[in-house]
């Protein structure tokens, strides 16, 4: 039996199979995506992001428990850095969701960044679309933990939290740029701890020119450890879901989404096959741009036009194993 | 010391890092962890205290091809058999099964007896662990 009767089956192994062919680019695993694609997009997509030690895992513990209360189920995918060295990772989020494993609803899986930048995993959006198709009401993405550049959760998640913490830099310019203006909720973690007011009462500031039409960007003082103040944080992501039916806002999300999608494969795609198209050739460009004989504009131009006369190369090869 | 060679470009191995049982002592374990990391291993680190049902049931949504369990408790025999059960009550009698911290020679057979593949004691390098799991993780042959 396929992986995707065994799905349907109920058979618990296959989902996490699924998402491993998906995640390797398997081709069995793209193959299954054209099944499971069109049967997604009911999921509410939530995206946790924050910087380092945030409390993003602790957040995402306490949020499970939340949804799971409210009567549905949930999935997370938990993303970590890979060693850009090494191509390996500690994959480290899911120690602060063990306890919860004894419950069928919830479905956690943790995901290396496997060389891409910005956040999220080359293959999230392709793991998210089966979690989707699985029945999931709500899935989580924690993000790499990142400062001002982690920004690509906005093309998967319909619902963005962004968790600050007090104590962390100096101040709002440590935290004005780039990721609260993703943020449809603001978050200060670790409430319990001193400073988290006067942090609130700065983001309440800055929220003030955030948001859209219709959205006011709520700044919500929780802490993850202790439980303090996540009903109101799950009422509110409950809210901006709304929201989105109702305003038309989540359907241009969906098309943005949807385009950023595509555009990321193709990027990919395009590196794929440079990366196995003739190396010499590459070489020979790059060893010129380096002398100053020929500028990287045209370089990319010299690119184009090679993959345009490459054979069609899919895959990588080569397995770690047996080797 | 040194590090063993990074691994060829490919499909990661993926590894869950568990601390079954009530010894608090997690650093041999996170050594471990960064030195798999560093060999090109994608490493589900799980903590300390974790309960045969955590381990299996962490091992089963994360699909990892092998299980290192860290333990130094002595609870080795009464443990194990619970985690190889938990395991093969979800399927997951194809996961690589290897073992480390401090077991007695005697107890080697017995553990091994279990389903445990290799026991990694005190003295082996980070080079012969990765080298065995690289050798030794199940191969794959999935139809979606
Ligand atoms: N005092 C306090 N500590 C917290 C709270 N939430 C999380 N922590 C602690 O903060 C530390 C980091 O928590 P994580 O949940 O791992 O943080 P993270 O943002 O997921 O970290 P990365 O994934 O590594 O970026 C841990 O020691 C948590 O126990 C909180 O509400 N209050
Ligand atoms: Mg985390």
């Amino acid at each position: 039996m396929g992986l995707i009767d065994r799905l349907d089956a109920g058979d618990p192994r296959a989902l996490p199979r699924l998402l491993t062919l998906i995640e390797n680019r398997d081709p069995a695993g793209l193959s299954a995506l054209n099944v499971l694609y069109p049967r997604g997009g009911r999921a509410h997509v939530v995206g946790i992001t924050g910087p380092p030690g945030s409390g993003k895992s602790t957040l995402v513990a306490a949020l499970i428990a939340a949804i799971r209360a409210s009567g549905r189920t949930v999935a997370v995918l938990a993303i970590d850095p890979s060693s850009p060295v090494t191509g390996g990772a500690v994959l480290g989020d899911r120690i602060r969701m063990m306890e919860l494993h004894a419950d069928p609803g919830v479905f956690i899986r943790s995901m290396a960044s496997r060389g891409r930048v910005g956040g999220l995993a080359p293959a999230a959006a392709g793991a998210v679309a089966a979690l989707d198709a699985a029945g999931f009401p709500i899935i989580l993405v924690e993000t790499v933990g990142t400062g001002q550049d982690g920004i690509d959760i906005i093309t998967l998640a319909q619902t963005v939290v962004v968790v600050q913490v007090p104590g962390l830099g100096d101040g709002v310019q440590a935290i004005k740029a780039g990721q609260l203006e993703v943020g449809d909720l603001l978050v200060v973690n670790k409430c319990d701890l001193p400073g988290s007011e006067t942090l609130a009462r700065l983001l309440r500031q800055s929220a003030e020119d955030l948001g859209t039409e219709g959205w006011d960007v709520p700044v919500l003082p929780i802490s993850a450890a202790t439980g303090d103040g996540l009903p109101d944080l799950l009422g509110a992501i409950d809210r901006h879901r709304s929201y989105l039916l109702a305003s038309g806002e989540g359907d241009r999300r969906s098309s943005a989404a949807a385009s950023a999608a595509v555009m990321t494969g193709l990027r990919a795609a395009i590196e794929r096959r440079i990366a196995a198209g003739s190396s010499e050739a590459i070489a020979r460009l790059l060893d010129d741009v380096a002398a100053r004989r020929m500028t990287p504009d045209s370089a990319v131009a010299g690119l184009l036009a090679a993959l345009d006369r490459a054979p069609g190369s899919g895959h990588p090869v080569g397995d770690q194993r047996g080797g | 010391m040194t590090q063993p060679a990074p691994a060829a470009p490919g499909r990661p191995i993926r590894v869950l890092i568990a601390k079954p049982g009530l010894d608090g002592h997690d650093r041999g374990a996170k050594v471990l962890t960064r030195a798999l990391r560093d060999a090109g291993f994608e490493v589900v680190y799980t903590g300390l205290f974790q309960t045969p049902e955590m381990i299996a049931s962490a091992a089963l949504q994360e699909d990892v091809d092998v299980i290192g369990l860290s333990i130094l408790s002595g609870a080795h025999l009464a443990l194990f058999p619970r985690i190889m059960e938990a395991l093969r009550a979800r399927g997951l009698d194809d996961v690589l099964v290897v073992a480390g911290g401090t077991i007695p020679g005697e107890d080697i057979p017995v553990v091994r007896d279990m389903g445990v593949a290799a026991v990694f004691g005190p003295g082996t390098s980070f080079a012969e662990i990765v080298e065995f799991l690289r050798e030794h993780a199940p191969a794959r042959d999935d139809a979606a």
